[in-house]
């Protein structure tokens, strides 16, 4: 465990990386997924078939697939991020780092669109049959009335999709961002005989972190319980 | 020593297309020195030790790497990697007696993350691995040589303006996840981008997601070679690595043996005719080879 701590500044770092990765792709995910699902259960057909597709192939494609689509494939074709390249202290988001968060929140998104339409699912018909016959736009009856209560009931998927996300991160690790994985893989490289307790302080954090995020959508559930 | 370089650039880039150029790449390479098998080699060693049982069994399993170009690479299509780590190899596998181009010998793949619990595990019994020789290894696994002395460099495209490392402060520069040669290039001040392979840095260059990538300047050559014309190496060497042979802590008298090997190899000539036949060409001055480590 001591070579943690001697390089705690650097597990620090690969950690923020880590958190970051999983921030912004969060966020992202949740803006684009909540709008894919708008799509997958609005009144417009073609809409409805775009959004099926992109769940379908995305969902059905492994996460190491679509990182490298962006991180190798995407170059190739001109998909470069390279006006992305922000410095905050020694925290730097660059090229590499956007086609990482570009490629999680891809393949995040389905997954949230999915917990949500599940959520919507729950919601009984009447309430969005009411809704439109007292007047309420589509855009309406979805924000003010479904989705309201499609949130609560999509919570304990959306927290699972999320902590999945979390652990995804690593896999940015392996093409081109000094994070958790990769900062371990170093010192498992300079430090033969810590390898194991290594593999248990960077897991341990891990599971710390995932608690955490556990408790806060358990707050969140127990404070939105009463329907 | 820049010169060298650029030379031996030149050099490995004309071996590889003269190798490419023999079509098939299932072949052996033609210009892979022979290797005498020594008759009769189990009498020749103590009994209980472990080169005793491995020439009694007639069989051995060596660690290499199959990615890096020049120093132990496989093609898809060829059964037994290339490369001077392969070659020193085959004077070790030869000397217990073996055929080094026979079944007998299993070239197992050892990526760096895996080279110790392997030799600890007895899955492979030398690693010969682009294996550099650091003191925290040497804890849990024995180590000896070095047969080769090398040094890490910036490998750059071809209409690149940078000359080396001082230039690449603050950017960002791929290199092998858990490599030391990432280590090394965050120490010098850039942004390490770790990879998975050495060839997905050199992508990564090619298409110009990063500047720069770097490791072991032997292996820039090669992957330079390979990219024919689009990648150059530059700037001096700005880390020391000294590559040896990994062995089993539990068979120390490996080390004697594998150093009288490689001084054999020093002197008959056998390890200038390696280095020649995968790193060296025409043009190439083939440097002294590193005088080698006591065996505790």
């Amino acid at each position: 465990m001591h070579v943690v701590w001697d390089n705690r500044e650097a597990v620090a770092l690969a950690f923020g990386y880590t958190l970051l990765l999983f921030l912004i792709s969060g966020v992202l995910s949740m803006v684009l997924g909540t709008f894919l699902a708008a799509l997958r259960v609005g009144p417009v057909a073609v809409l409805r078939l775009a959004g099926t597709a992109y769940v379908t192939v995305v969902r059905n494609t492994p996460l190491l697939i679509v990182l490298i689509f962006f991180r190798i494939a995407g170059p190739k074709m001109g998909i470069k991020f390279n006006f992305v390249d922000i410095t905050i202290g020694d925290v730097r988001l660059n090229n590499v780092f956007t086609a990482c968060v570009v490629g999680l929140t891809v393949y995040t998104s389905a997954f949230v669109c999915e917990a949500l339409r599940a959520g919507i699912n729950a919601v009984p018909l009447g309430q969005a049959e009411a809704a439109r016959a007292i007047g309420l736009p589509f855009g309406g009856v979805m924000r003010t009335v479904v989705l309201p209560q499609a949130i609560r009931a999509a919570l304990p998927p959306m927290a699972s999709v999320q902590i999945a996300l979390l652990k995804n991160t690593t896999v940015a690790g392996a093409l081109g961002v000094v994070e958790a994985f990769a900062r371990m893989r170093g010192l498992t490289n300079d430090n033969a005989p810590e390898r194991i307790s290594l593999f248990i302080a960077f897991a341990l954090i891990f599971v710390v972190l995932v608690e955490i995020l556990s408790l806060f959508a358990n707050r969140l559930e127990r404070r939105w319980r009463i329907a | 020593m820049r010169h060298t370089r650029i030379k031996a650039a030149i050099a490995v880039l004309g071996l590889s297309l003269s190798l490419a150029a023999c079509g098939d790449a299932g072949e052996d390479n033609e210009s892979a020195p022979d290797v005498e098998v020594k008759e009769n080699a189990a009498d020749d060693f103590e009994d209980g030790t472990a080169m005793k049982a491995l020439a009694e069994a007639g069989e051995i399993t060596i660690g290499v790497k199959y990615d890096q170009p020049g120093l132990g690479f496989k093609d898809a299509a060829s059964d037994v990697p290339e490369g001077f780590d392969v070659e020193i190899a085959k004077l070790l596998v030869a000397d217990l007696g073996i055929d080094p181009n026979s079944d007998s010998v299993t070239w197992e793949e050892t990526i760096s993350d895996n080279r110790e619990p392997y030799l600890e595990s007895g899955r492979v019994d030398l690693v010969l691995a682009s294996y550099s020789i650091t003191e925290e290894r040497r804890q849990v696994v024995g180590q000896t040589g070095p047969y080769m002395i090398t040094g890490q460099q910036v490998l750059v495209a071809a209409d690149s303006d940078i000359t080396g490392i001082e230039e690449l402060e603050g950017e960002e520069v791929c290199s092998v996840t858990g490599s030391t040669s990432l280590e090394n290039v965050e120490a010098a001040g850039a942004i390490g981008v770790p990879a998975e392979t050495y060839s997905q840095c050199a992508e990564d260059v090619l298409n110009g997601t990063v500047p720069a990538m770097s490791t072991d300047g032997t292996i820039l050559l090669g992957l330079a070679a390979q990219n024919d014309g689009e990648l150059k190496v530059v700037g001096e060497e700005f880390s020391e690595e000294r590559i040896g042979v990994g062995y089993s802590l539990e068979s120390p008298e490996m080390c004697e043996w594998i150093n009288e090997v490689l001084t054999e190899s020093f002197e008959s000539g056998a390890w200038e005719a390696a280095f020649e036949a995968t790193l060296g060409g025409d043009d190439v001055e083939t440097p002294e080879p590193p005088a080698l480590d006591e065996c505790a």
